[in-house]
């Protein structure tokens, strides 16, 4: 077998391109840099002799026809020599596929980019006021009809995304009860204030941390959660599957979830409420020498019930936000496995945002309200 | 022979693209009918049209008598009891055992005792060619093909008269397929099923198709009986009946 090479030769105004072996298209940019080197200008006539060549792929054959459309358009006279019947076919295969580059370059322009934003955006909004408008229905049927209300998977859910998360719960809220306390006490003790520790801690933990910390660890554990569970449903047309079947999605996998949140977002407050509070508790003891007796009495006479209240009626409002952004950030995910990953990470950062959103016009509320 | 599935002027559209431009055609009772065509024609779209999970934009389309483009909730749900629907991965839901994925229709929709709608399980497993062993493993565990019988199971749960299938033979092995064939063919004897089903399968489709329209181009390029379809001119046809089919 030959190795291959090109061999090229200028005879006064004639340039011969001898191709040797096999081409392939490693061997391609080599060959491009060969002939360019050979200046053209007094060239008339091209040979193109392939007759030594025992191999050709398409994609130099794609090559040879690029050549042979620069030569001619020059112009200059082009012979081609080759009798081997496959090489000639796969320049003919080449040649004859006409590929229009229509599709490849769109024209971004700001404007329109921008539109198009918009659109999206626009219709981003509508489907989620859709989606409101669907659990409101679904939540009609419910009362409508108590008995197709899905107990079972109310019940299932609730130890899913509250049981399970006790732990989880407890010991972050008790950590965040303990830093707390350690930071505040060291400020405290150079005012000589130690003892003011107790309404300190009671309603920052009572009305924002506790149920900041919970709706924040609801929203990364289960929002993600359910996020996922129903964006893979979607994709396995599991969902199609059920309305096929005639069972509402949204009666059997979205109220479900909502309700068991709901219900679930008071307990696992108040749950926080108490470990941050005995972790506050802790380092008053251990820092302040505040014993837990005089710490309770205090806790007694100071904290208002209010404060706890006001904790604990924040619960429902954003496990609705959660389980609704994690649900419909589910359905929005479309059939590529991408789009779960995509639609997961917005399901976290747009819940916790709802939450904090909405726990600032509650606070806004309650102070106007004097509360 | 009455009418079970009628089309009339189906057109459907995805954003700028046209993909149906007005389909009509009919499928009767008891026959198994082939929606057929090259690949992005359409035929799943179609299928999904007519169990309403798409929307078409103009026409109308019939269903059992219903016309799904105005039908009410109620008759809705009634309607999608009379039919089973496999879909082409299966569609089991994943936290259910096979089991418990065929009898969840009848729990939902009857009020037959625990012990019967075992019973009518079991029977349902063993007539898709199932093993009894099987029927409390999950989707998870089974394979590609038994998923496709376990979902065949499930789409027969409530005994329908009407059986629509995505493809039920691709993915298979060929001696899984050709029992899938006979499988079908053995259904719609015993239980007087119409079955709409789309393949790319050409042997399944030899085997069980009675009558097929066929879309190319948007259109329906023939619809009937496969006898004497290679004298018809369209593209997709000479080349995929044209040499294969005597």
């Amino acid at each position: 077998m030959v190795k291959s090479h090109l061999e090229i030769t200028l005879q006064n105004t004639e340039l011969s391109i001898k191709f040797y072996g096999k081409f392939d298209l490693y061997l391609i940019s080599k060959y491009e840099k060969q002939i360019s080197d050979f200046k053209l200008t007094n060239v008339k006539t091209v040979n193109l002799d392939m007759s030594n060549l025992e191999f050709l792929d398409t994609a130099s054959a794609i090559f040879i026809n690029s050549l042979e459309k620069d030569f001619l358009s020059k112009p200059k006279i082009l012979n081609i020599i080759c009798d081997n019947k496959i090489i000639l076919d796969t320049l003919k295969l080449t040649k004859n596929s006409t590929y229009s580059n229509v599709y490849m370059e769109q024209k971004n322009s700001f404007l329109g980019d921008f539109g198009k934003n918009l659109v999206l955006r626009y219709k981003d909004f509508i489907s989620f006021i859709e989606f409101f408008g669907l659990v409101f229905v679904a939540f009609l049927k419910y009362i409508i009809s108590p008995k197709s209300i899905r107990f079972r998977e109310i019940f299932f859910e609730i130890n899913e995304s509250a049981i399970k998360a006790f732990v989880i719960i407890s010991i972050t809220s008790f950590l965040i009860g303990l830093v707390v306390a350690y930071q505040s006490a060291y400020q405290l003790k150079l005012y000589g204030a130690n003892i003011f520790i107790v309404d300190m801690l009671g309603i920052s933990i009572f009305r924002e941390l506790s149920p900041l910390i919970t709706a924040i660890v609801i929203a990364g554990r289960s929002g993600s959660a359910y996020t996922a569970q129903i964006g893979a449903m979607k994709i396995t047309q599991e969902l199609d599957a059920m309305k096929t079947m005639g069972f509402d999605p949204f009666a059997f996998l979205v109220l479900p979830r909502i309700i068991a949140l709901m219900i679930a977002m008071p307990l696992l407050i108040f749950l926080s409420d108490m470990m941050a509070i005995f972790g506050g508790m802790i380092i008053s003891n251990i820092d302040l020498s505040i014993s837990t007796e005089l710490f309770l009495s205090r806790f007694n006479e100071v904290i208002d019930i209010k404060h706890f209240y006001i904790g604990i009626i924040k619960g429902p409002f954003f496990a609705f936000l959660i389980a609704s952004i994690g649900i419909y950030r589910g359905l929005m995910v479309k059939d590529d496995t991408q789009s779960i990953g995509f639609n997961t990470t917005k399901s976290v950062v747009e819940s916790i945002f709802a939450v904090i959103i909405c726990d600032a016009v509650f606070s806004i509320a309650f102070t106007n309200l004097g509360i | 022979m009455s009418v079970v599935i009628k089309a009339q002027g189906v057109k459907t559209v995805f954003g700028e693209k046209i993909v149906h431009n007005g389909l009509n055609f009919s499928i009767n009772k008891g026959e198994i009918f082939g929606l057929l065509g090259p690949s992005g024609c359409g035929k799943t779209t179609l299928l999904r049209e007519m169990v309403m999970l798409q929307e078409i934009q103009s026409g109308s389309l019939e269903v059992l008598g219903y016309d799904v483009t105005k039908i009410t909730h109620k008759n809705a749900q009634k309607l999608r009891q009379q039919w089973g629907v496999l879909f082409q991965a299966g569609a089991l839901f994943s936290s259910l055992s096979i089991a418990q994925n065929i009898a969840l229709p009848l729990f939902e929709y009857t009020d037959l005792s625990k012990k019967m709608i075992d019973e009518i399980v079991k029977f349902k497993i063993d007539i898709v060619g199932l093993k009894l062993s099987d029927a409390n493993l999950f989707p998870s565990e089974i394979s590609g093909g038994m998923k496709k019988k376990a979902g065949l199971a499930r789409a027969l749960a409530m005994d329908p008269k009407l059986l629509f299938l995505d493809e039920p033979t691709s993915g298979l092995d060929p001696i899984s397929a050709r029992d899938f064939d006979a499988l079908i063919l053995k259904l719609r004897e015993l239980l007087g099923l119409t079955i709409v089903m789309v393949s790319h399968d050409l042997r399944s489709i030899n085997d069980t198709v009675d009558r097929a329209a066929i879309i190319d181009e948007k259109k329906i390029v023939y619809e009937g009986a496969l006898d004497n379809i290679s004298s018809i001119d369209s593209k997709f046809i000479q080349t995929f009946f044209g040499e294969s089919y005597e």
